[in-house]
């Protein structure tokens, strides 16, 4: 223990690192200091989770538009804890801005922006923007179909700046297009300018507050003192506790999905921003033609500048919480207004871009299954296979492994052993399927496909694929149409329909062909609207080929 | 100083307090520090999923390869890196005996990596770079190569020669 003591000492003679750590948490701060001031260490801790898994996620990351798919793949898919580190990043950057609001607010409504601490106040402001900038940078790097309609968007909206539009076009590299020098550009801006700047703003931020003192209630200067450690430390750190514990379940429980790679002939695709850019979405469809500048460009930075020049245009005297009115109306409109726009936007998106897309970070050998083979993992399932059968050695031991048998391979063998098992293994404890010839045929097509490498992608095909295809197989579709290269061509085939049709008009075509394609030899068919849904939906999940 | 502190010893109860919240601030960070670097390490460390079994590649018709001499022989091969498959151009130093058995060597020299090569005239492999020397079963004669060549797994169909994975020499180090 005096061997510990005496090197932090030698090191403290000649850095003066003890003493700095304790003058800082030997701070003075009021009386009245206490649970409403955590929020800007929350802030500031949300800020380092952010740089610890954004840190982590470039080291196995490309960024570049070839390859910035498929390294997010590999870091979701093959690496261990790859999904946790994105779930934490994406879900921290969503923290971040509620925690930087929600000490703003704070600030806001006890008046601690006043005299003297109006540049501590227009320094915060500036990190509010920085914040929203990393989301706006950060949206692109995915390169999924969700980050190339978004960024297109936000691009266009600053090429629509007066004066300004064509220099940020060309800053941003977006004159010919998303492509490479806009990505390098988002990528530069999110991990090379945005935080060494967000450091030292948050460095200017903390001198200032540590300068002027944590801002003290009406009538608390003549009290005593307090010390910020270690009581208000601790309510910090519970505070702290408290956020990553919530962000934490969030990156386990709530899957970030990886869409499609991003697709500039994608016509259906409806895109949408990140949540908490929602609300200017929906105000900027307030103004239309010449007067749109103003609802993407003028009236929100007027809104930045009013908020910029609240100290200014705020000079009271400091008054105890509790009789601030005024302040406390101003942020309930406020957020009344946003919480309106937001849902109106979430109302107004069409219900097929809200519905969950395919998450493409799963194995999807499933897509390459033809409906067939499709249909036999509905019957899999539903005859429970896997009670009795184990698939590459996970599962059951009272059948044999359904990725081993290489014996009796094919489909007649099977179909008569699904029929009457006992007849062909006399002592075999497995009982007779029933089901139809065709959907034995089904099953026995799946079960050839089956091998070790693909049993865990083919188990994990999503419900409504497996649906979907039982609904193809039942109404015969491939009596016409082709899909991965099975069925015949009467009909188009169907690989690629996303691409050429919306949801709506195929669904509608289905009810009513003769109307859509005049002289089609197509009947109508009519599904129930479960059945119509999963077939669309996994139609348009068909690889493109 | 002993009696100084205890003349001066503070309520208990203020104190309980203090050390309470000393502790709940080290327990806290020290959990959240662990949530975050356990994470981080299982993610640096552990090696990919799905990673696939190196094949076996085709280095091409073993009776074109002239027995008793050592032969540099190239094939493509696909090598699975992070997030890409690459097709890559490998070689292999194939020895075949007169009773049609076969030893591929792994090109790089086993002390530093260099591509070394045979030297016709001295019946030997030579390493430019360090000057390490092996005999032509991979044994080392000479210089600071710590162990005798690597050699791939081999198989032969008809007369095709297959390249497994790379692995140490079974023989002991000279």
């Amino acid at each position: 223990m005096n061997q510990i003591n005496g090197i932090i000492e030698w090191l403290d003679h000649r850095t003066g690192i003890q003493t700095a750590a304790r003058r800082f948490l030997y701070e003075d701060i009021p009386d009245s200091s206490g649970w409403h001031q955590v929020l800007g260490s929350v802030a500031m801790f949300s800020f380092l989770v952010q740089v610890f898994t954004g840190i982590l996620l470039a080291f196995n990351y490309a960024p570049t538009p070839g390859d910035a798919y498929n390294s997010l793949r590999y870091i979701l898919t093959e690496l261990t804890g790859g999904r946790l580190i994105r779930g934490l990043h994406h879900w921290g950057a969503s923290m971040m801005i509620v925690v930087v609001v929600l000490h703003m607010v704070q600030v806001f409504v006890y008046g601690a922006y006043k005299k003297p601490r109006e540049a501590t106040w227009m320094v915060g402001i500036v990190l509010l923007l920085l914040t929203l900038a990393y989301g706006l940078t950060g949206y692109l790097l995915p390169w999924d179909n969700r980050a190339y309609f978004g960024t297109v968007v936000s691009t266009q909206i600053a090429a629509t700046a007066p004066v300004l539009g064509p220099y940020l076009t060309q800053l941003l590299g977006s004159q010919n297009g998303i492509g490479v020098v806009t990505f390098a550009r988002f990528f530069g801006l999110h991990v090379l300018l945005l935080p060494p700047l967000t450091m030292l703003l948050i460095g200017v931020h903390v001198y200032l507050v540590r300068k002027h003192g944590v801002a003290p209630a009406p009538g608390d200067e003549t009290l005593p003192k307090k010390k910020f450690y270690p009581q208000q430390v601790f309510k910090d750190t519970i505070a702290i506790f408290i956020a990553f514990i919530i962000l934490f379940t969030m990156a386990v429980a709530i899957r970030v999905p990886l869409e499609q790679l991003a697709d500039p002939t994608d016509t259906a695709y409806i895109p949408r921003p990140e949540w908490y850019f929602l609300f200017l979405f929906q105000f900027l469809k307030f103004f239309n033609g010449p007067l749109e500048v103003v609802g993407s460009m003028v009236l929100p930075g007027l809104a930045v500048l009013l908020l910029l020049l609240v100290p200014f245009i705020d000079r009271t005297q400091m008054v105890k919480v509790t009789r601030r009115g005024f302040a406390f109306g101003f942020v309930a409109l406020a957020a009344i207004g946003w919480g309106s726009l937001t849902a109106a936007a979430v109302i107004t998106t069409p219900a097929e871009a809200r519905e969950v897309a395919v998450d493409y970070s799963a194995p999807t050998d499933w897509m390459q299954l033809s409906p067939e083979e499709m249909a036999g993992v509905a019957y899999f399932r539903r005859e429970n296979c896997l009670s009795c059968h184990a698939v590459n050695g996970s599962g059951s031991q009272i059948g044999p492994d359904l990725t081993r048998t290489t014996i009796h391979r094919n489909a007649a063998w099977m179909i008569q052993h699904f029929k009457s098992p006992q007849g062909i293994r006399p002592g075999s404890s497995m009982p007779a399927i029933q089901l139809s010839d065709a959907q034995l045929n089904s099953l026995a097509a799946f079960l050839l496909k089956l091998n070790p490498d693909n049993a865990t992608a083919l188990q994990n095909a999503p419900e409504f694929a497996v649906q979907g295809a039982l609904v193809y197989q039942a109404n015969g579709c491939s009596d016409c149409h082709k899909v991965n290269g099975v069925g015949m061509e009467i009909g188009p085939a169907l690989n690629g329909v996303s691409k050429r049709r919306s949801r709506s008009w195929v669904e509608e075509h289905f009810a009513n062909p003769e109307k859509l394609s005049p002289g089609t030899s197509m009947p109508p068919f009519k599904f129930a609207k479960t059945d119509q849904e999963n077939l669309t939906t996994y139609l348009f999940s068909l690889p493109d080929k | 100083m002993d009696h100084v502190q205890t003349t001066d010893h503070q309520p208990p109860a203020g104190e309980t307090r203090r050390s309470f919240y000393v502790a709940a601030i080290y327990g806290i960070w020290g959990l959240i520090t662990a949530a975050l670097a356990a994470p981080a390490l299982i993610y640096l460390l552990v090696p990919p999923r799905l990673r696939r079994q190196s094949e076996w590649v085709d280095a091409g018709d073993l009776s074109q390869v002239p027995a008793g001499t050592p032969v540099e022989v190239t094939f493509r091969r696909n090598r699975v890196d992070g997030w890409k498959v690459s097709s890559e151009k490998g070689t292999a130093w194939v020895l075949k005996s007169a009773s049609n058995q076969v030893v591929a060597y792994g090109p790089e020299c086993t002390h530093l990596g260099c591509a070394y090569h045979w030297d016709n005239g001295k019946n030997e492999f030579v390493c430019p770079c360090h000057n390490s020397i092996f005999a032509i079963d991979g044994r080392v004669i000479g210089g600071p190569a710590p162990r005798p060549l690597d050699r791939f797994a081999t198989r032969i169909e008809g007369n095709k020669l297959l390249l497994g994975p790379l692995q140490a020499s079974p023989e002991k180090s000279a």
